[in-house]
């Protein structure tokens, strides 16, 4: 069954931002490999966290919106699971309400960069 | 009624009543149907200083929402944008 599911998942600070990319892409790779769909993805870049992570105060943060089939969730939280890059991920299935709400906030993200974009 | 007829105190001024706001949920007035558990700063609304959950008979969700907040936040502090534990946290 299709579904779609919608991943953050937090990586050390001590990588670099290429080797960050290369993680980014690995995992991105990984899903369109295995016949997922991205819908969507956010950096969020380097946060504070509120409790310390394997003795780390900050973390990078990246979201992955995708349809995927349930059987191939297992195997993407293993493979996040193995990365020794990864402190933390969680992934959460996405009800209807939960699709209009992302769907809604994306719109006024994008009307946000197009009225910046008129102003400069 | 023997004591109400006997009760000749009087107050200068009017003896204030509280009047009870009505509490209401928040979430239907609004008409929000999901809420983001990666919006910290506003689950923060649904915690005390310590970061604990606020109970319904303070906040006036109703249930349904109610349980929702709560995964919400046990969301949030799962993946760090939210302290299981704190002082001051407002």
């Amino acid at each position: 069954m299709v579904k779609q599911y919608e991943t953050v998942f937090i990586m050390t600070p001590v990588l670099s931002d290429e080797q960050m990319k290369e993680a980014v892409s690995k995992f991105q790779d990984y899903l369109k490999k295995k016949g997922a769909e991205i819908v969507y993805e956010d950096h969020w870049g380097l946060r504070k966290l509120a409790y310390p992570i394997q003795k780390k105060s900050t973390g990078f943060f990246h979201l992955v919106e995708f349809k995927a089939d349930t059987q191939l969730l297992k195997e993407f939280e293993l493979e996040l699971k193995r990365d020794e890059r990864v402190i933390r991920f969680l992934t959460v299935s996405l009800d209807k309400y939960a699709l209009a709400y992302n769907e809604k906030k994306r719109k006024e993200k994008e009307a946000a960069k197009e009225k910046e974009q008129q102003e400069s | 009624m023997a004591n109400q007829q006997n009760s000749e105190i009087r107050y200068l001024a009017p003896i204030a009543v509280d009047v009870k706001k009505k509490k209401y949920c928040r979430f239907k007035k609004a008409g929000i149907k999901y809420i983001d558990y990666k919006d910290p700063n506003f689950l923060l609304k649904f915690v005390n200083e310590q970061g604990k959950i606020l109970p319904r008979r303070i906040t006036g969700t109703s249930l349904k929402y109610q349980r929702k907040v709560a995964k919400a936040i046990k969301r949030a502090r799962h993946l760090s944008l939210m302290p299981y534990v704190a002082d001051l946290l407002k």
